[in-house]
């Protein structure tokens, strides 16, 4: 018998019967798409939360004011007040005697206020910070300059938007050197921020943010003397440890503090939130493949039942064929192939919905404004592709084998 | 001295089921010599049908002896049974067993696709499957699904399908059973062309009309042969004629 004939006949059996072929392999489109669409999705998510490390710099730290306890955020993320984190406390962490593995430092404080612009009024964030923000923040400017050291001592009256603001105030106006109100204040902007089209992590805001120097904000704006938090740049990522300890030890000078127990600031590591966040999606993608790994089983299940089915239905068929001379084996490799081939058939039906829903996902979430490259992963179609034949060759065994044993002269006989 | 094309010593087949036995055939002997057209007829529940799939071997007799070209089977493996029936074995069945949604050329390519000689064949595919549509008048629906022909077309693209690979025994199982009396004439004439062109027939058959068209029947009641006669007056089915 030649080799192509197992194929053609169950080509030919598949085709006679369109409509309970597809229903057949629905269950194995369904998983073998999920899967596709999981594993792309996973990559994407993967691909845009290593961008928000990117985006941050992976060698932050965040000093924030208030203890905290490793497990439990800390108080100042839960919008409690806690003026414990000074300017003096800012410059001494820039020392470089202090902190050597420090590259650069900024602190942060901020408030919400009315924005007038000619006769408009709008409500926007702002953040008083230090020049070297744009540094430690990898921000970028878009036109103009940003925040310098002598505006930061002088209390000026000088403002960077984010690019979001400019083009909410302004519209298509250049801003550069316009004068704004800020709760009655005046200010002059200075520059505009790149657009930046990462989400999370307090970057997002980037964009919708008006940025003036620090002390200006603390005066003028929130009439306070303290810090929200502060930023640390490290040199290098693998001294992040080194630097943590330092900052702790600096603070605790600076505090009067003996005990680590007492700590009335708490410092962390960003990319560690980080690594925290991709376990959680790794998680979550590990759960979702489950899922399609038994969708995909069901699906074979559902495919040995129709095959089973399938067998009885044909049986006068089965009995035929060995009539006029199919081994055993034929039969048994007539329903195997026919079996493979169903599944392999759902299986690049599955692959195609799953790339495409992929790409959907991909171009919406794009159009949301985040960075989400459309990947598929190779080795994913691969393993899926081969997964679905595995799948039709071991759920189509038991019904092949049930079908070449059947006895062709009861196969005849059979109504 | 030549050997009989089939030769059955002492044959029994007992079926059990869930512990009832029943014995389909009980010590039958007889031999069938090359060229011949024997009818076996007995009524239903005779053990004729039984004894043509053991004959046939879709079936394995419990006891006896079953030489066939002079072999005992019972040496035959299931696939060797197998390939003979594919090269050696023409079926024609009562209903036909015809592939639904597939093509006549199909259905008679069938047992092509399940001959193992690859290398060494002297005609293409075609030819032989126009050849066997052409010895039964069938070559003109050669592109026809099997289910848009009648009844007496499809016994006879079923004829063609036995044989396509030029069988030395040709076994039809009530082949007039579901035919009109028309339709059942031409595929009796078919049959006997056949035979006259060397194949070895073996026809089984409830009716004493059809039977008279072999050479020879062998009566079979209650498992045994009860009678073995040459026959006299052969009937020669003819166009026009009809069976009754």
């Amino acid at each position: 018998m030649q080799i192509l004939n197992p194929i053609k006949i169950s080509y030919k059996n598949l085709v006679a019967a369109k409509f309970r072929s597809f229903l057949t392999i629905l269950g194995i489109i369904i998983g073998v798409a999920s899967v596709i669409i999981i594993m792309a999705v996973g990559l994407s998510a993967q691909e845009l939360i290593l961008d928000q490390i990117r985006g941050i710099g992976s060698n932050l730290i965040g000093v924030l004011p208030g203890a905290s306890s490793d497990d439990g955020p800390p108080a100042a993320a839960l919008g409690i007040s806690i003026t414990t984190l000074t300017y003096d406390d800012l410059q001494a962490m820039k020392d470089g005697k202090n902190i050597p593995e420090v590259e650069d430092v900024a602190g942060y404080v901020m408030g919400t206020g009315k924005v007038k612009y000619e006769e408009e009024d709008l409500s926007f964030s702002f953040t008083g910070t230090t020049a070297s923000y744009i540094n430690v923040e990898n921000a970028e400017i878009e036109t103009g300059r940003f925040l310098n050291e002598e505006e930061e001592i002088n209390l000026s009256r000088v403002a960077v938007l984010g690019s979001a603001v400019a083009e909410e105030i302004f519209g298509t106006e250049n801003p550069l050197n316009k004068k704004i109100k800020i709760d009655d204040n005046n200010f002059t902007v200075i520059g505009v921020l790149k657009n930046r089209s990462s989400a999370a992590f307090g970057t997002s805001s980037q964009n919708d943010t008006i940025y003036v120097p620090l002390r200006t904000a603390q005066n003028l704006l929130l009439g306070i003397n303290h810090l929200g938090f502060a930023r640390l740049k490290v040199r290098s990522s693998d001294l992040i440890g080194v630097a943590i300890e330092n900052t702790k030890i600096t603070l605790r000078d600076q505090h009067d503090i003996d005990d680590p127990a007492d700590d009335d600031f708490s410092v962390r590591d960003q990319a560690a939130a980080v690594e925290t966040i991709s376990n959680v999606t790794d998680v979550l993608r590990y759960f979702l493949l489950s899922i399609g790994t038994i969708s995909l089983i069901v699906g074979g299940v559902g495919i040995m039942n129709v095959m089973l089915i399938a067998v009885n239905q044909r049986i006068r068929e089965v009995g035929l064929r060995k009539a006029i001379g199919a081994r055993n084996l034929d039969i048994a490799w007539q329903f195997l192939v026919e079996s493979a081939t169903i599944s392999f058939l759902g299986g690049m039906i599955g692959i195609i919905i799953g790339v495409l829903f992929s790409f959907v996902i991909s171009e919406i979430v794009q159009a949301l404004g985040y960075t989400w490259p459309f990947l598929i992963s190779f080795w994913s179609v691969i393993v899926a592709a081969a997964v679905s034949i595995i799948i039709g060759i071991i759920f189509g065994m038991y019904p092949a084998r049930k079908a070449s044993q059947v006895s062709p002269m009861e196969a005849l006989r059979y109504e | 001295m030549t050997v009989p094309l089939l030769q059955v010593k002492n044959l029994y087949k007992t079926y059990d089921n869930e512990g009832v036995k029943t014995q389909a055939v009980s010590g039958v002997s007889f031999s069938v010599e090359e060229g011949e057209f024997v009818a076996i007829m007995g009524p239903s529940g005779s053990g004729k049908s039984t004894l043509m799939q053991i004959l046939g071997f879709l079936d394995r007799p419990t006891e006896g002896e079953y030489l066939f070209d002079g072999n005992n089977t019972k040496d035959f493996s299931d696939d060797y049974s197998a390939d003979l029936r594919n090269k050696k074995i023409g079926f024609v069945f009562q209903t036909f067993n015809l592939l639904p949604r597939t093509t006549v050329f199909e259905n008679v390519e069938l047992p092509l696709l399940y001959d193992r000689k690859i290398i060494g064949r002297d005609r293409s595919n075609e030819e032989k499957i126009k050849e066997a549509l052409n010895s039964v008048m069938m070559e003109h629906r050669m592109n026809y699904f099997s289910n848009q022909l009648s009844g007496g077309e499809k016994q006879r693209v079923a004829i063609a399908r036995a044989l396509v690979n030029n069988p030395a025994l040709i076994f039809a199982d009530e082949p007039t059973g579901n035919l009109d009396s028309k339709s059942g004439t031409q595929i009796m004439k078919i049959l006997q062309k056949l035979n006259n062109e060397g194949h070895t027939i073996i026809l089984v058959t409830h009716e004493t009309f059809t039977a008279q068209h072999a050479k020879r029947i062998l009566y079979v009641k209650d498992g045994k042969i009860a009678s073995d006669e040459i026959v006299k007056e052969r009937r020669i089915a003819r166009d026009g004629e009809m069976l009754k």
